[in-house]
């Protein structure tokens, strides 16, 4: 496995680093001649190399390079135990052009594939820029063949659209296969996190910038009525909760491990925000197994009980169901169900249904189909945008949130939120809740750790929903984010392909057996450096101790455009 | 006032427009000459103007009282419930009275008095100076003239005196071109581009009914199209769109072969025989359907160009469908944007904001004058004059330029507001959004160019009002003839100095006014660049609005940095004022010391960086419906107020004592 890494002066976004992982079929060598030499003119002749348990970055010999040198690197670091690249890279290179939409000029140069990347070079003697795509963005690829050249379509996560065309048939089918192989590789160890090493950044930094464990330390600190369970500590009890959580004082771990046998995937009621200013607390679980014996637990009940109680004396409690009543009833069937509401006193159920999943994902892919007949037609523009159906989700989202907000805060209510799982709407209506009713998180820290602690998930396209939900926030309020359009913008492209670590895999545990902690680098570090904050901010920002209350008519929702029509809108004359 | 039989109603509730659940406020209403008032229990004030009402209706009985539901043409809608029916029943007809009068002079504008005298109020209307706006524009000049035919309004009513027309058309073809158009209106200059020397002329259709060409409406073309010096061929653009042309031709054959005639004589000068005659005819309808002419070269100094800008009947019933659709309560996203669509004002929009940029266009790229008329030359025709000149000349995108442009395309060549506004009780028929469209597609033009315009939203929002208002004479009567007839400047006053007095409200914080005179816009009509108008339509729906304005930041950052520029200014003065008096060490002590009691807003203005941009009550302020119950969250699920059932209720007891 060799290693080129190169520097690019970038469009816009200032010099960075890249590190390519080669192989097979194609040698280090063979990458290194289609490379504009400016960025490898002043390589050092030997090669570096160094053992695998030391970080090449941290050598004595590294600081001798400067920014814009380009190193090539043969690193016997993590190597893909199972599978090589090799086998999968079936091409040397070809010529091609790139067509990246109606505005930009196309580029021309020599087209190669690398174990992460997708890389177009002018050429050795060229002094622009190279143009390189991260193969985990493709998300579908279409293959045209005519005469003797070919044309291959990428559609990318974060919804470009590419197109190449190709000289020569075999290349183009090569080229074609390899990036298909390449982009759909499942192994998380082999994928680009583990080998990106850009410069100025420490392994290991940042992974600590936003614990929740030092939240939650904060919480149980000021309430009195909340601690820090290590009953989670080796992920028996659930394997997609954290090490930590944090779970009412009076309730013991024998009685968390009766609730998480009693809940969907072991997701018991655990605290997602507490309200100082109301004292009451909002909570997410999954459903509970009631199955259609209308099975109960008592350490259950017991729990949300000693929620009520060290709230206040007399609080009272919403479960927030994302499901329909008709939809919770039906879960009993296969072993689901909902709080019978006789068992769990002083709690009151709502249902709000909230789309999830499939259906969720096909609006999605309809309001893009949608935003990329834009070039083409002019016309019925809003009924396509009604038959996406998106904004209403955007709308039932938001209004869910707002309700769950408006419990803890109006009504003095403690709120328990979950669906089925747990994981995808009952995410987006707890972070939601906590961006209008807390100012703390509608900081620039504040937000990264909101998304740390609440999205330790991230099902597409729900995460999606809740970057535009948080959007339509600042929209209504531009003066009560902090971060601006560009931080959403970044952690949609980030979670669905990213150079970083923080998005990978689904649970802590997966996490924790990939190390990715140790060998990946945080997006926050990535982020937090201040040449991109300022970026990411808000100038209009002025802290407000007041909650948002947005409004859900659909006379004050907007499609997302910078998102949506970011590369199909014809550049508006300013 | 014979028309108010009850003056207060007390235990009055006015209702939430979009709540789903009857939310609401009690408080009083008055009923005043000019107002209806609401004070509701938190001392808070409804007024709405009687010119204002568009509609009034009373409701079935309920058994909380009698809805009485009042639209305005300012979109505002309240819905009052009235404890008794028979006070509901009265204010109901004093306000179908009152709101529809049948005289001008009962019209607010001539009771209305701002405590000015005759001077004042004779100088605010000679703020605006149309004949010093053609001197701007350059002319007279040598192709260019100023018309004393109309002088006494004998060729045409409905335009004003003062007319510029071609220096070769004499007056003998003016009145003979006036008699061939619809209610005299002929081909007259209405901007002329000092760059280009391109015209834009606007006119009436050609009359029906008329059996033999009319040489002098063709010399008058030719006479618009030589006085173009660098261009020969110019554009007629019909704004009516094809297809109802073309419906039109089939039952108007008479006009349609006059026109065959008459197009033959202008631009081919041949006799033609009566076959002949038919094919034309056929051809014209042809090409109305936009198939094409096989004859282009024939008629190479004028060109035809159709735009399809439907008529005041279908913009009403489109305005009429928008806001049915807005005022649903509990409405869906699905449904909003399906309304939005099917009610097709937007794409009327759309298609108003097409024809302007055809036209800037002819003149700028083609160096081509342009002719535009409709159907009688002042609803559709001033529209596209109008945001056709705002595209190619950047005065009229100041305040002083805007209120110009009002005054010469939609006033003085004689737009009915009073018709279009039905600011009597008129022909219901009559009344019609042409206006407000064309505010609207202003609207657009500064979302796309936040930069060009001088004015903000507020300025077009509060010209809006007052077209309704009835309270200033500009928008009374339908024409100048009848505004003189009227008295109006002698008995109400110019709604202009007013707005000019406001200026501060109405100003754009982006506005940069180094662009040249003649820097045009050239606007995108991609269909996604047409919005909704909130801020229109749901002007008084406080809660549907965006919470915090971007707009007040900017407003007062600038305030603030005038301030702390001021604040330099007194400082450098000052110091060189010490400077001349001694120029010893030892003041810059006594120095700082004398100045900081003498400017309060020094004290302020140092501390600017710690403090945040807005003082506290303000952002307060700027959060509005801070009150979640606002915004009817919970009003899809159960309320949090509905009592818990019996069982729940005890076993909560219950539990409590366990505890």
């Amino acid at each position: 496995m060799d290693e080129i890494e190169v520097s690019l002066t970038g469009s816009g976004r200032g010099p960075r680093s890249e590190v390519l992982a080669v192989g097979g079929g194609n040698s280090c060598e063979t990458v290194r001649s289609l490379l504009p030499r400016g960025l490898l003119n002043s390589c050092p002749a030997g090669v570096a190399s160094c053992p695998a348990s030391s970080c090449p970055f941290q050598s004595p010999r590294w600081p001798r390079l400067t920014l814009l040198e380009s190193v090539l690197l043969l690193g016997p670091r993590p190597t893909p135990s199972a599978m090589e690249f090799s086998e999968l890279i079936r091409t040397g290179g070809a010529q091609a052009k790139l067509l990246r939409g109606p505005e930009v000029p196309p580029l021309h140069g020599t087209l190669c594939v690398t174990g992460h990347h997708l890389l177009l070079s002018p050429g050795p003697q060229a002094t622009s820029d190279l143009w390189l795509l991260l193969l985990r963005s493709v998300d579908s690829i279409e293959k045209r063949v005519s005469g003797d050249s070919g044309t291959i379509t990428l559609r990318c996560k974060d919804l470009r659209v590419l197109q190449l065309d190709i000289e020569g048939v075999e290349a183009t089918r090569d080229i074609a296969r390899s990036i298909e192989a390449l982009s759909s590789l499942e192994s998380v160890i082999t994928s680009f996190p583990f080998f990106y090493r850009p410069k100025g950044l420490r392994l290991g930094d940042a992974w600590h910038f936003h614990p929740p464990e030092r939240y939650y330390k904060r919480v149980a600190r000021e309430t009195n009525a909340w601690r820090l369970s290590e009953v989670n500590e080796d992920f028996s009890l659930c394997p997609s909760y954290p090490r930590a959580v944090i779970v009412p004082r009076a309730v013991d771990d024998d009685a968390l491990a009766c609730c998480a046998r009693f809940r969907q995937g072991g997701r018991f009621p655990v605290l997602s925000y507490h309200h100082a200013p109301s004292g009451t607390v909002l909570l997410r679980s999954s459903q509970p197994l009631t199955g259609p014996q209308k099975r109960r637990c008592a350490e259950d009940e017991e729990l949300l009980w000693a929620v009520l109680a060290g709230a206040r004396p007399g609080a009272r409690g919403f479960i927030l169901d994302t499901r329909s009543a008709q939809a919770a009833k039906q879960a009993r069937m296969t072993g689901g169900g909902t709080e019978a509401r006789a068992a769990y006193p002083g709690w009151k159920r709502l249902h709000r249904p909230l789309e999830r999943g499939r259906p969720l994902q096909e609006s999605f892919v309809r309001l893009v189909e949608a935003c990329g007949y834009l070039a083409q037609s002019t016309d019925c523009w809003r009924s396509r945008l009604e038959a996406c159906h998106w904004l209403g989700h955007v709308k039932e989202a938001l209004s869910t949130a707002c309700l769950a907000a408006q419990a803890v805060e109006r009504e003095g209510a403690c709120v328990l939120v979950h669906g089925a799982e747990g994981t995808d709407s009952t995410l987006l209506v707890t972070s939601l809740a906590q961006l209008i009713l807390d100012p703390s998180s509608r900081t620039v820290a504040g937000f990264q750790e909101l998304v740390e602690r609440e999205w330790i998930q991230h099902e597409a396209p729900t995460f999606l929903l809740f970057l535009d939900c948080v959007w339509q926030l600042g929209h209504q309020f531009p003066l009560s984010l902090e971060f601006g359009e560009g931080l959403l913008l970044a952690l949609f492209e980030h979670a669905y392909a990213s150079p970083f670590g923080t998005f990978l895999c689904s649970s802590e545990k997966e996490r924790c057996l990939c190390e990715v902690r140790t060998r990946t680098h945080s997006l926050w570090s990535g982020l937090n450096q201040p040449k991109e904050q300022r970026k990411l901010r808000n100038p209009l920002y002025v802290p407000s101790p007041l909650a948002i209350w947005p409004s859900v008519e659909p006379q004050s929702l907007r499609l997302w455009q910078g998102l949506f029509l970011r590369w199909t809108r014809p550049n508006l004359q300013r | 006032m014979e028309h108010i039989r009850t003056t207060k109603v007390e235990q009055v509730k006015l209702l939430d427009r979009f709540s789903t659940s009857n939310k609401s406020l009690t408080g009083t209403l008055y009923l005043t000459a000019t107002h209806l008032l609401f004070i509701d229990s938190h001392q808070k004030e409804t007024w709405i103007l009687h010119h204002h009402i568009a509609l009034v209706e009373k409701l079935a009985l309920t058994t909380s009282g009698c809805p009485l539901v009042i639209q305005c043409k300012n979109f505002r809608i309240v819905h009052f419930i009235v404890p008794r029916e028979r006070d509901c029943h009265d204010i109901y007809n004093s306000l179908l009275q009152l709101s529809k009068q049948a005289k001008y002079e009962d019209l607010y504008a001539f009771s209305y008095n701002p405590k000015q005298n005759d001077l004042e109020r004779l100088r605010g209307w000679q703020l605006i100076d149309l004949a010093e706006e053609y001197k701007r524009m350059g002319v007279p000049n040598s192709n260019w003239q100023l018309s004393d035919g109309n002088r006494e309004y004998k060729i045409c009513e409905t335009y004003p005196r003062e007319l510029y027309v071609p220096r070769i058309a004499s007056k003998p073809i003016i009145v003979g071109s006036s008699k061939f158009r619809s209610k005299g209106r002929f081909p007259v200059l209405s901007y002329y581009h000092q760059n280009k020397e391109a015209a834009i002329c606007r006119c009436s259709q050609p009359l029906s009914g008329f059996s033999a060409r009319c040489l002098e409406d063709e010399h008058l073309l030719q006479a618009i199209s030589k006085a173009n010096p660098v261009n020969r061929y110019m554009y007629v653009m019909d704004t009516r769109p094809k297809h109802r042309m073309q419906s039109w031709w089939a039952t108007q054959k008479d006009i349609g072969r006059i026109i065959v005639r008459i197009s033959s004589k202008i631009w081919n000068d041949e006799k033609i025989r009566e076959s002949d005659e038919k094919k034309r005819l056929n051809a014209m309808a042809n090409r109305a359907a936009g198939k094409g002419y096989e004859n282009e070269d024939n008629y190479s100094n004028i060109r035809f160009q159709f735009v399809g800008i439907e008529n005041i009947h279908v913009m009403r019933s489109s305005l009429q469908k928008l806001l049915e659709v807005n005022g649903t309560k509990g409405l869906s996203v699905g449904d909003f944007y399906s309304g939005l669509e099917s009610s097709g004002w937007l794409r009327h929009i759309k298609a108003v904001m097409d024809a302007a940029i055809f036209l800037a266009k002819a003149i700028m790229v083609e160096n081509a004058s342009v002719l535009v008329h409709c159907s009688d030359g002042w609803d559709r025709t001033s529209q596209v004059c109008s945001l056709g000149s705002l595209l190619l000349d950047s005065y009229y995108r100041t305040i002083k330029g805007f209120m110009v442009l009002i005054e010469k395309d939609w006033i003085s060549f004689g737009h009915k507001f009073s018709e279009r506004c039905g600011h009597l009780d008129g022909d219901p028929k009559e009344v019609s959004p042409v206006f407000t469209q064309f505010l609207e597609c202003v609207w657009h033009l500064t979302e796309q160019f936040p930069q060009d315009f001088e004015f903000n939203e507020a300025f077009l929002l509060q010209i809006h009002e007052h077209i309704h208002s009835c309270q200033f004479g500009n928008f009374l009567g339908n024409c100048q003839k009848e505004r003189e007839e009227l008295k109006l400047k002698e008995k109400t006053y110019s709604l202009w100095p007013f707005l000019l007095d406001d200026q501060k409200k109405y100003l754009n914080p982006l506005y940069s006014s180094k662009s040249p005179k003649f820097a045009v816009l050239e606007p995108n009509t991609v269909s996604f660049n047409f919005k909704f108008w909130r801020n229109m339509y749901h002007q008084f729906d406080r809660t549907l609005h965006p919470r915090q304005s971007v707009f007040n930041i900017i407003m007062n950052m600038n305030e603030q940095n005038k301030q702390l520029e001021k604040d330099i200014k007194d400082l450098e003065s000052k110091i060189k004022q010490r400077k001349n008096k001694q120029t010893d060490g030892i003041l810059t002590k006594e120095l700082l010391h004398s100045v900081h009691p003498e400017s309060p807003t020094l004290k302020t203005s140092l501390c600017f960086k710690e403090q945040t941009l807005l003082p506290v009550n303000h952002a307060l302020r700027t959060i509005e419906g801070s009150n979640p119950a606002d915004n009817r969250y919970s009003e899809y699920a159960e309320e949090f107020s509905k009592s818990e059932p019996g069982v729940v209720s005890l076993e909560y007891g219950v539990a409590r004592m366990t505890c």
